[in-house]
């Protein structure tokens, strides 16, 4: 047939056979190229071993300075001996089972909610999920029921607390960001305004000054007496500092969709709030989902800011560790490498679920 | 009833009980842009009417004006009685009974055929879910492309997409419909599979307003045709006489530009 003269040829032949073909076609691909692939295995060459040397070969787990000591690589040794410090911060050490159950309750509703758009079965419970879910952090989170002791949330601290302020940034960050940015698009002159006026306050400024506005600014207008909670302002302001930045983002996926679907959306005599939430928002936010994870990744690393109204999140228990017997200060390299290792897992698990979300939702339309 | 079939470009149509659609003195403006001037019609009960024009003569404006897809600054529209302006229940209620179908048919992507089709008996017509699946597939047989009901839109050629489109506006079960050059974004050879559903549906009494260059649509089925010019109506008159014996030379000239090839 003659179509099918212009396939490529089917691979054959031995893997080795197949290998050298391949690197032949990608890699050794005219001068430049090979100069570029020599160039790259050099630096591999130069950078990978002393690396590997380093945190492999020549490191140590003991967890005491003088087992550090004796080697010449990474003393994993301080993350072994300070772990628990690390994850759960100043939370009491006793009780420290009740926020790793906490975060296996979140870990389990954000699996359950990503999950459901390959589980269509599972989008009716994500409400019920987060419902539930949210409170049960809490009572395990603060006690003082079911005979569990109260820990205040100053004692909250490391992976718990970064995973929740990012959650609960999350979960209210985005239904404020789409309220923003409809309420930019909106024709009603005063609704317009105040979102104008929100985003470009909020996005002029960084967050570490809202961080600060929240915590000591804010409760010299509160009444004497009257206090909130330390922690509770900080999730309050990651959370509107967060929406600002998502309402433009929005913004940019309203405005990629077509006149014409508003347009048929309204000669069908929708309301606004149906062709929003049916015709406009579904292909809208499909639009925006690479933007709307960066913005996600972004403030997930922007909690680490919260060290500076007193909270130890994750980053601020490594301080806390290094800091707690002056013999382990000098290895402050592992234990920021041990944090931007977790950090790392989290963004890239994120990013890769990004992409596979906007892989999914495609396969229903191929055009 | 008197409704003019002679060219009319001053006279007030005077409204009756069979007009489903009156238009009196309305004026439209972009800014400083006189889109549409003065302008007077009224429509009958199962009035099929076809609107031609040079392009930017502000016929699919006129359209669009019907169901408030555009507003106008001046003048009064009435759609089966109601009186099309600011008010937002108004609005709706016109909306429910005057559909518009595109020309570059604006199916909803994100959503199958059928979806396209049950939407607004489901949520504007609160029908039941099982009630307006019949009821689609009802008009998919009759636009005849029943066995499409479960691809996605862009999974359909042009033809298919704006034959969904029609049935999509007749689901609603309106009253009126209103067509904005639904052929012209279509390839030539799709364009009678489209035509041929309007045709049908002129010939059940639908009332049908459509901005369309198909001079041969607007011999078979059309009972006034209107010929528009920078925002005026140049001529309004039955198919025979428009096309046989135009009165204004603007006509002539556009007909002869039209027909010639």
């Amino acid at each position: 047939m003659s179509e099918n003269a212009k396939m490529p040829p089917l691979p054959t032949g031995t893997f080795g056979e197949r290998a050298v073909t391949w690197s032949r076609k990608n890699l050794f691909d005219g001068w430049f190229n090979t100069l570029l692939t020599l160039g790259a295995i050099a630096f591999i060459i130069w950078l990978i071993p002393p690396i590997f040397n380093w945190a492999v070969v020549n490191a140590t787990l003991t967890p005491t300075i003088e087992g550090c000591a004796e080697v010449t690589g990474a003393c994993w040794g301080f993350v072994n001996a300070n772990l628990r410090l690390i994850l759960f911060g100043t939370y009491p050490y006793d009780e420290q089972w009740r926020p790793v159950l906490a975060m296996i309750v979140l870990v389990g509703i954000i699996c359950g909610s990503l999950a459901a758009v390959k589980f269509p079965g599972l989008r009716k419970w994500i409400i019920p999920m987060w419902v539930i879910g949210v409170p049960v952090i809490g009572i395990l989170m603060w006690g003082g029921v079911f005979g569990l002791t109260y820990v205040q949330n100053s004692f909250w601290g490391g992976l718990p607390l970064t995973m929740i302020l990012s959650a609960i940034g999350v979960i209210f960050a985005f239904p404020l960001g789409l309220l923003l940015a409809l309420g930019r698009q909106s024709n009603m002159p005063a609704i317009k305004t105040v979102s104008v006026v929100y985003i470009e306050v909020i996005r002029g400024v960084p967050l570490i000054t809202v961080l600060f506005m929240a915590s000591v600014m804010f409760p010299l207008f509160l009444p004497a007496g009257v206090t909130i909670d330390k922690l509770l302002r900080a999730q309050i302001g990651i959370i509107l500092f967060t929406a600002a930045y998502l309402a433009e983002v929005f913004r940019g996926g309203l405005q990629a969709v077509p006149r014409g679907q508003f347009e048929a959306a309204d000669s069908l005599s929708l309301s606004y709030w149906q062709s929003m939430r049916l015709i406009i928002l579904p292909q809208a936010l499909r639009l925006v989902i690479p933007p709307t994870v960066n913005s996600f990744i972004s403030m997930f690393k922007d909690t680490t800011l919260v060290v500076i109204i007193g909270l130890f999140d994750f980053l601020g228990t490594v301080k806390l560790a290094l800091r707690s017997d002056p013999a382990w200060t000098k290895y402050y390299v592992e234990g920021y490498a041990f944090a931007a290792a977790i950090f790392f897992l989290i963004c890239f698990s994120m990013a890769k679920y990004s992409a596979y979300l906007e892989k999914e939702l495609r396969k229903g339309e191929r055009r | 009833m008197t409704v003019a079939t002679e060219t009319t470009t001053g006279a007030v149509p005077s409204p009756s009980k069979e007009d489903v659609i009156t238009v009196s003195k309305m004026n439209k403006w972009y800014g400083n842009f006189h889109v549409l001037k003065d302008i007077d019609l009224s429509v009958r009960k199962g009035e099929r009417i076809v609107i031609c024009g040079p392009s930017g003569s502000g016929k699919s404006t006129l359209i669009r004006t019907m169901n408030r897809l555009e507003t106008y600054q001046s003048g009064e529209i009435h759609v089966d009685g109601i009186l099309l302006g600011d008010d937002v229940k108004n609005i709706e209620a016109v909306r429910r009974e005057v559909c518009m179908v595109f020309q570059h048919f604006n199916l909803f992507p994100h959503m199958t055929v059928l979806e396209n089709l049950t939407l607004a008996p489901i949520w504007v017509r609160k029908m039941p879910k099982k009630e307006a699946n019949d009821l689609a597939m009802h008009y998919l047989q009759r636009v005849r492309i029943a066995e499409q009901a479960h691809k996605y839109p862009g999974q359909l050629s042009g033809g298919q997409q704006q034959r969904v489109a029609i049935a999509r506006s007749l689901c609603m079960q309106p009253k009126i419909m209103l067509f904005d050059e639904p052929t012209s974004a279509l390839d030539p050879e799709m364009v009678k599979e489209v035509l041929d559903v309007m045709v049908e549906l002129a010939k059940e009494g639908m009332t049908m307003l459509c901005v369309t260059h198909e001079m041969g649509f607007a011999k078979e089925v059309a009972d006034r045709v209107i010929f528009m010019d920078a925002g005026q109506i140049v001529e309004m008159a039955g198919p025979q006489e428009f096309f046989d014996n135009p009165k204004s030379d603007r006509t002539k000239l556009f007909l002869s530009q039209i027909l010639s090839h």
